[in-house]
């Protein structure tokens, strides 16, 4: 959910306006929050030169290796599989009439709701050894017949994939109502069949867009901490949360995040080049001609999408909700309530401080233009690509040697302990480095609407300074603001290894509860809490369905 | 070499397009001209194949394109098309984008030849540009090098003109039908303005609701209208009550009006008699008078809008060294070689 705020706020760079005068105040505030957001990449670098002991050549022979393949498979494998549902996902409904078609526009955006780590609870639960579709397996063919594996990796990648490939679908499918029928007609037109005209021309028309949600799913794999661990697949982020709390190093930890953050820019360089050199526009209206199909391949279109849908949502929605009733009197007490608590108030802190953050940088690159400023932006957005695990040891190692410094100085020094590190900063700067860019999206493009004649009109008229802000700016903005709220809210709920490892004594969240009971293999008693983040989740899918209808 | 004959298309339930017949001679730029939403796209996309139809039957060069029951794919149609927003493709350079309508020859071969049409369109040295980097008239350019690259055997162009600014879309008109004469390429062009349609084509026909009206000369579609929407459609003019009185003179309350009438209308039949701005000529020693309301000037002439005593409207194309100012009364005569009625109900 974190990056389509991110993809929406791209935007030719001429667009930037004039300046409106000299802020040097703003241009000072642009500075900071780049220097906070890009803090753990910076500490993550310091760590090449830490001595960590004899960690390191443990870590480089042991876990590196398997971490690296297991990544990069992992990677490629949901690119692929993300990017064939998604994309034969939006050209079937973007282009092709068939039953329920009206439907599955909408519904297929749905497993975004599921966070991976509850997605691949529901399907671990209903394909493992006692659960129903093995025990049918072996009253059907016997005790000894062996139930396909598909293991970890495929385990891994299945489940991220059907999680991820809505990015690929709600982008693409975008590019192919516009201009996926008029693409084949023009190939037919010039003499190629609609299979040809498909791969030679809708096919490459599309990739830049086909490029970016692709790229999306890929950071947000790499990102991707619960369902891994839940797997029991080391990759970078499961190696990194056990060198910081198996063998308490937190240097190793720094220093396999370094090679994370590489692997993800690396892939940021690749959705660049695979975007190509052309400059794309988007075709403007989408074309209300759709292709004829035999019946035949309508009811085949239909199945497939339903197929894609059961598996995605249905199947492990009712699951939950089937096993959510199964447990509720057990679960649905004073615990939970706590639980909820703290998710709804680590959610609604971080979304006011990262709303009111997003907007001071949104107004400050408006003030304050220049190319330093707009590369800082820039700068400041990037956490939304760097992985949680990485955020988490990259702000609690300089918080922590902040503490440190104070309680050595004379300020604090005898007068108790200071532990910043225990508190609630370090898990807010992380979501506030991580989510800044999913709050920024929505309020950059409104403000971006604001033109400077409006503004110069509103002074013409006598309103200016705070005036222009209060009746001018936050009416525009109001539908922005709330937007990146939400947003900004989910995604927290939702969140997982920064709050897992990061979070203050005592604050366990719905997250964090349903991490430790999978850990457990508790499914039914996940369900509950789980049920409750997924239903979170829905928000932001209506909102997304209802902008693209 | 086009041949429709009793086409019908429907979407859902309403027709399209109902009993549209027309014959195109080969190498002859025919335009159908409509309001938009009349069903003139739809038409071109039948012929194209991009729409199968219910009812009639299209064909080119004497081949069955579409029928009833028979729908050859529009890739195996060798039927050129323009699409009315180029529809260039957007990942691929103006050279590219003609070459690809050249598929299955060697690259060279194609590359060359594509080159050469963007020479004849006059875009030789933006060859290498893509679509976004062109002008409007640019790109349209190139969306017409692709469409006649392959020599097609008809070339059909939806509202080629209607993004671009007038001067442009005189110019490109007449680079169009040059360039269209040269290759002796037959086209068929939907349009929805009759200035457009007349500098361009030779035969029109107006499409009102899905029915083809008229299909005929330029000349007799605005002389000779067949229908009072045609007569409306294709210039401008007024209606004037009258009564036929004998087989060439009709009887007004601004005189009689005599001149050739196609219907046989027997004397006393009481009509509407079109007058167009040329058929109300200024004569400063004419008796009738009439009172100038309002005026367009538009170079070499005026447009009077005019009134006469007994209140009926007139328009008048007038040269333009007459200025004469609104309020006061001109001298006209009517003056009409052929006149054109239509049975009042």
């Amino acid at each position: 959910m974190a990056d389509i705020g991110v993809l929406a706020a791209r935007r030719p760079s001429g667009a930037r306006r004039r300046a409106a005068g000299g802020h040097r105040g703003f241009g000072i505030a642009i500075g900071l929050i780049a220097l906070v957001a890009s803090a753990p990449l910076l500490v993550a670098l310091s760590s090449l030169f830490a001595d960590t002991g004899d960690v390191w050549p443990h870590l480089l022979q042991y876990v590196l290796p398997e971490a690296l393949g297991n990544t990069l498979l992992l990677a490629s494998g949901v690119a692929l599989l993300t990017m064939l549902l998604g994309v034969s996902l939006a050209w079937f409904v973007a282009t092709c009439e068939f039953p329920g078609r009206r439907f599955f526009n909408w519904a297929l955006l749905l497993p975004m709701a599921m966070p991976g780590y509850v997605l691949g609870f529901a399907l671990a639960a209903f394909f493992e050894y006692t659960g129903p579709v093995q025990g049918t397996w072996r009253r059907l063919f016997g005790d000894s017949a062996p139930f396909p594996d598909v293991g970890a990796a495929g385990a891994s990648i299945l489940t991220l994939g059907l999680v991820l490939y809505p990015y690929v679908y709600l982008i693409t499918r975008q590019a192919f109502a516009t201009q996926g029928v008029r693409a084949l007609e023009v190939a037919q037109s010039c003499g190629l069949s609609p299979w040809r005209g498909f791969r030679r021309v809708a096919l490459p028309m599309a990739r830049p867009w086909i490029a970016a949600g692709t790229g999306l799913a890929i950071m947000e794999c790499l990102a991707d901490f619960g369902t891994v661990q839940l797997y029991n697949y080391t990759t970078f982020t499961t190696a990194i949360y056990r060198a910081w709390y198996g063998l308490f190093s937190l240097n190793s930890a720094l220093q396999l995040s370094l090679v994370l953050v590489i692997l993800v820019l690396c892939a940021l360089l690749l959705e660049r080049r695979f975007r190509g050199r052309a400059q794309f526009t988007a075709g403007g209206r989408v074309n209300p001609h759709r292709l004829r199909l035999s019946r035949g391949r309508r009811l085949a279109i239909s199945c497939y999408c339903g197929a894609v849908l059961f598996i995605a949502f249905g199947l492990p929605a009712s699951l939950i909700v089937g096993w959510s009733i199964d447990s509720f009197a057990a679960e649905f007490d004073a615990r939970y309530w706590q639980f909820a608590a703290n998710s709804l108030a680590l959610a609604s802190l971080a979304a006011a401080t990262i709303g009111g953050v997003a907007l001071l940088l949104a107004f400050a690159t408006r003030y304050a233009p220049g190319r330093v400023n707009a590369a800082l932006a820039r700068v400041a957005t990037l956490g939304y690509a760097i992985p949680g695990t990485v955020l988490a040891v990259g702000f609690f190692v300089p918080v922590a040697a902040a503490s440190r410094w104070l309680n050595e100085s004379p300020l604090v020094s005898g007068n108790g302990v200071i532990a910043l590190q225990s508190g609630l900063t370090v898990v807010m700067l992380a979501y506030l480095a991580r989510y800044l860019a999913v709050a920024h999206g929505p309020l950059d493009s409104a403000l971006l609407r604001v033109r400077s004649s409006v503004e110069d009109a509103a002074r013409g008229m006598g309103v200016a300074g705070l005036g222009l802000l209060r009746r001018v700016h936050l009416p525009i903005l109001k539908p922005a603001i709330v937007t990146a709220l939400l947003l900004v809210f989910v995604d927290v709920m939702k969140e997982l290894p920064i709050t897992l490892m990061t979070r203050p004594f005592g604050w366990d969240t719905l997250a964090v509860r349903v991490f430790q009971l999978t850990t457990e293999g508790e499914w039914e008693r996940a369900a509950l809490p789980a049920l409750a983040i997924v239903l979170a989740g829905l928000v932001p899918v209506m909102l997304l369905s209802r902008r693209n209808d | 070499m086009l041949e429709i004959s009793e086409l019908g298309h429907r979407y859902t339930d309403a027709p399209v397009l109902d009993d549209v017949s027309l014959t195109l001679a080969a190498g002859r730029i025919g335009c159908i001209l409509g309001p938009s939403g009349c069903g003139k796209t739809t038409l071109l996309r039948c012929i194209a194949g991009f729409e199968r139809i219910e009812h009639g039957e299209i064909s080119a060069d004497g081949v069955l394109l579409s029928s009833a029951n028979l729908h050859v794919p529009p890739e195996q149609r060798r039927i050129g098309m323009v699409f009315q927003d180029y529809a260039l493709l957007p990942h691929l350079s103006a050279a590219e984008n003609v070459a690809f309508a050249l598929h299955g020859r060697p690259r060279r071969d194609s590359r060359v030849l594509a080159l050469r049409m963007l020479q004849r369109v006059g875009l030789e040295r933006f060859a290498e540009r893509y679509p976004h980097e062109l002008s409007g008239g640019q790109q349209q350019r190139v969306a017409l090098a692709r469409a006649l690259a392959p020599e097609p055997r008809l070339l059909l162009m939806d509202e080629p003109f209607s993004n671009l600014d007038v001067g442009l879309r005189h110019n490109l008109g007449h680079e169009v039908r040059e360039l269209l004469g040269q290759l002796g390429t037959t086209a068929l062009v939907a349009m929805h303005d009759h200035h457009d349609a007349f500098a361009l084509a030779d035969d029109v026909g107006v499409l009102r609701r899905g029915r083809l009206l008229q299909w005929d000369s330029a000349y007799r579609l605005y002389h000779r209208p067949a229908d009072r929407f045609v007569a409306d459609f294709v210039g401008k003019g007024v209606w004037l009550e009258g009564r036929v009185s004998s087989a060439s003179e009709v009887e007004t309350e601004l005189g009689a009006i005599g001149g050739r009438m196609d219907e046989g209308l027997p004397a006393g039949t009481p009509v509407d008699v079109l007058l167009r701005p040329d058929d109300v000529v200024h004569d400063d020693d004419s008796p009738l008078q009439a009172e100038v309301i309002s005026k367009q000037f538009k170079g070499s002439e005026f447009l009077y809008e005019l009134r006469t005593a007994s209140g009926a409207r007139l328009l008048s194309s007038v040269p333009s060294h007459h200025d004469h100012p609104v309020g006061r009364p001109i001298g006209i005569r009517l003056q009409a070689e052929h006149i054109v009625v239509f049975r009042r109900d």
